[in-house]
């Protein structure tokens, strides 16, 4: 196994020993900036595949998140509590929406794509603020987590923390074998030359679509749990800041690497948490951090690691 | 028999006729080399052979379908394949990755997303095949852009035989490359001679003497004159117009 995968298993077992170690000393929180961690650390894996493997800067994925949240909101407004058929709710409209955004914004490349991704994802966002049967801008809280096998069994931290890790890891894992397989070695030639696909017989636009369609739809169960960890639903989720955070996620990991998407976002959550409770000021902080690492290691905490243990190609 | 005929290709940029009325029709397996001044209208030909450009009339003919408005893939597919001028290749892949991927393109659906791709030992041992064939065996873990420039214009010709093509469009394969190297690669395109028709594009005159079954010379986006070495050689239209400095 080449270095790359065993970063990630090491950071979801690092991730899984969380609640014992919050529970011995005493600090539920922890579980709970867990739970956001792993939450973010899907939304960035997905983002990471069209960006990282594909080059295609998305500057709406946040889009996504919104769907999969509000996907929660209507859902229980109708009587539909069940996690799993608020992910496929959540999944489908994201594929929906993925599928006819990316078909127009996917004609387009470099800055125009991401000023039409940045587009559409303001459409999303104002469709939500009018939306004044789910509280319009302000949002509205969720009466109570989705069910799981009719039981309510989210309703504990630590079991729902649970539940969102195995969802990472499934993204995870099924990220890891989809960028190994044929489809992957595809998307990774039209990252590194449209011309060179083109001239050996592929056309890139229908390789782009699909990828962009499953993005849309991981982050979308990333939604239906940010929904859940917080109860509540609101347009901010999809703000187009919230996009950018995303981008910068993958800055502070790596782009292009699985590893160093979870890595981002853990480590951009966990930054925002502790900077945070330091000083109203955080954001000047993250910011010096960013710049520091786009400085000293443009590929990210991954190339940082990948710089220390030389020898493995990750 | 006639394996690619063009008529009348037209191509403009502006008031510049790059193609102007072209015509030329290649034989199937011939090596037919197109030689001709720089900024002659060479690669644009070979773009809108190959589908990258389309030309704004004419028609482009390939085993006697009309593949004018095909798009590249298409063209690929009916077994159109071309290196490029300009080194393009995936910098980020290896040599063998670079290689696979053309095969792959002919080999079944793309969409598939489980079984690692690596480990599709139809697509290696093909790709490999082509490697060993140009020369690169033993570079096959190399990503392509670490490797010397005559390593990627080898590279380009592996990438381009993957594809299987009956017709081969190589854009001065030769360019850039120091003497040794240039030996293996006229090595290479000699031991292909025959086995696959070529149109090759190029300003080495030693090469194009030595390798090519017939040569066309382009000037000004036309055709001034068709033939065999020997007679180009003794051509005086194409002796004015373009070997004049070169070759005497
Ligand atoms: N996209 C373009 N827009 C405008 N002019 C162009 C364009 N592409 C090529 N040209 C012009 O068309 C002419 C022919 O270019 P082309 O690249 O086909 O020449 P060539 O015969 O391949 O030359 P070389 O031997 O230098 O490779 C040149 O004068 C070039 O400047
Ligand atoms: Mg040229």
């Amino acid at each position: 196994m080449s270095a790359a995968p065993k970063a990630a298993i090491a950071l979801l077992v690092l991730m899984a020993l969380v609640p014992p170690l919050a529970a011995a000393i005493g600090d539920p929180f922890l579980t709970v900036i867990a739970t956001r961690m792993a939450v973010f650390a899907i939304a960035a894996l997905s983002l990471d595949l069209i960006l990282g493997y594909g080059a295609l800067v998305s500057f709406g994925h946040a889009a996504y998140l919104g769907l999969g949240a509000y996907a929660v909101a209507v859902c229980a407004r109708h009587g539909i509590t069940d996690l799993v058929v608020q992910m496929a709710a959540g999944a489908g409209a994201a594929a929906v929406f993925a599928a006819v955004s990316g078909a127009i914004s996917l004609r387009t490349r470099g800055i125009y794509f991401i000023m039409i991704t940045l587009a559409f994802g303001q459409m999303a966002y104002f469709f939500f603020v009018s939306l004044s049967a789910y509280g319009g801008d302000d949002g509205t809280s969720l009466a109570a987590r989705s069910t799981l096998l009719g039981r309510d069994w989210l309703e504990n931290d630590t079991a729902f923390f649970y539940v969102v890790l195995a969802c990472l890891a499934l993204a995870y894992g099924g990220l890891h074998r989809l960028v190994h397989a044929r489809f992957g070695r595809v998307l990774i030639g039209t990252r590194e030359s449209e011309l060179r696909m083109r001239a050996i017989g592929y056309r890139p636009f229908r390789y782009r679509l699909a990828a962009y369609v499953i993005s849309g739809m991981i982050c979308a169960v990333a939604g239906v749990l940010l929904a859940n960890q917080t109860e509540y639903v609101s347009p901010a989720y999809m703000a187009w800041t919230r996009s950018g955070e995303l981008i910068v996620m993958l800055l502070l990991g790596g782009i292009g690497t699985l590893a160093g998407a979870m890595a981002g976002a853990l480590v951009t959550v966990g930054l925002e948490e502790l900077l945070a409770g330091w000083s109203e000021h955080w954001r000047l902080g993250f910011g010096l951090i960013l710049l520091a690492v786009v400085l000293w290691s443009p590929a990210g905490l991954a190339g940082l690691v990948r710089r220390l243990l030389p020898g493995d190609r990750a | 028999m006639t394996l690619l005929q063009v008529e009348n290709l037209r191509k403009s940029y502006g008031a510049l006729a790059v193609t102007d009325g072209l015509s030329l029709s290649v034989a199937e397996g011939e090596l037919h080399a197109i030689i001709g001044p720089n900024g002659a209208g060479k690669t644009t030909l070979i773009a809108q052979l190959s589908g990258q450009l389309a030309p704004d009339s004419g028609t482009v003919r390939f085993g006697g379908a009309d593949i004018t408005r095909l798009d590249m893939a298409s063209r690929v597919r009916a077994g159109l394949a071309r290196s490029f001028q300009i080194t393009t290749l995936m910098p980020a892949m290896t040599a063998l990755e670079n290689v696979a991927l053309a095969v792959q393109g002919r080999s079944g659906s793309s969409f598939r997303f489980w079984r690692p791709v690596a480990r599709e030992a139809a697509l290696n041992d093909q790709a490999m095949d082509c490697l060993a064939q140009v020369g690169l065996a033993d570079r096959a873990g190399r990503p392509a852009g670490a490797m010397s420039h005559g390593e990627k214009r080898q590279l380009e010709l592996a990438v381009a035989l993957a594809c299987r093509p009956r017709l081969l469009l190589l854009d001065e394969p030769l360019a850039g490359t120091g003497p040794q190297e240039a030996e293996v690669l006229v090595g290479l395109l000699a031991a292909l001679r025959g086995e696959v028709t070529m149109v090759l594009i190029e300003h080495d005159m030693e090469a194009v003497f030595a390798l090519a079954d017939r040569v066309s010379v382009l000037v000004y986006g036309q055709i001034i004159a068709s033939g065999t070495p020997g007679a180009i050689r003794q051509d005086p239209a194409v002796r004015a117009a373009y070997l004049g400095e070169e070759a005497c």
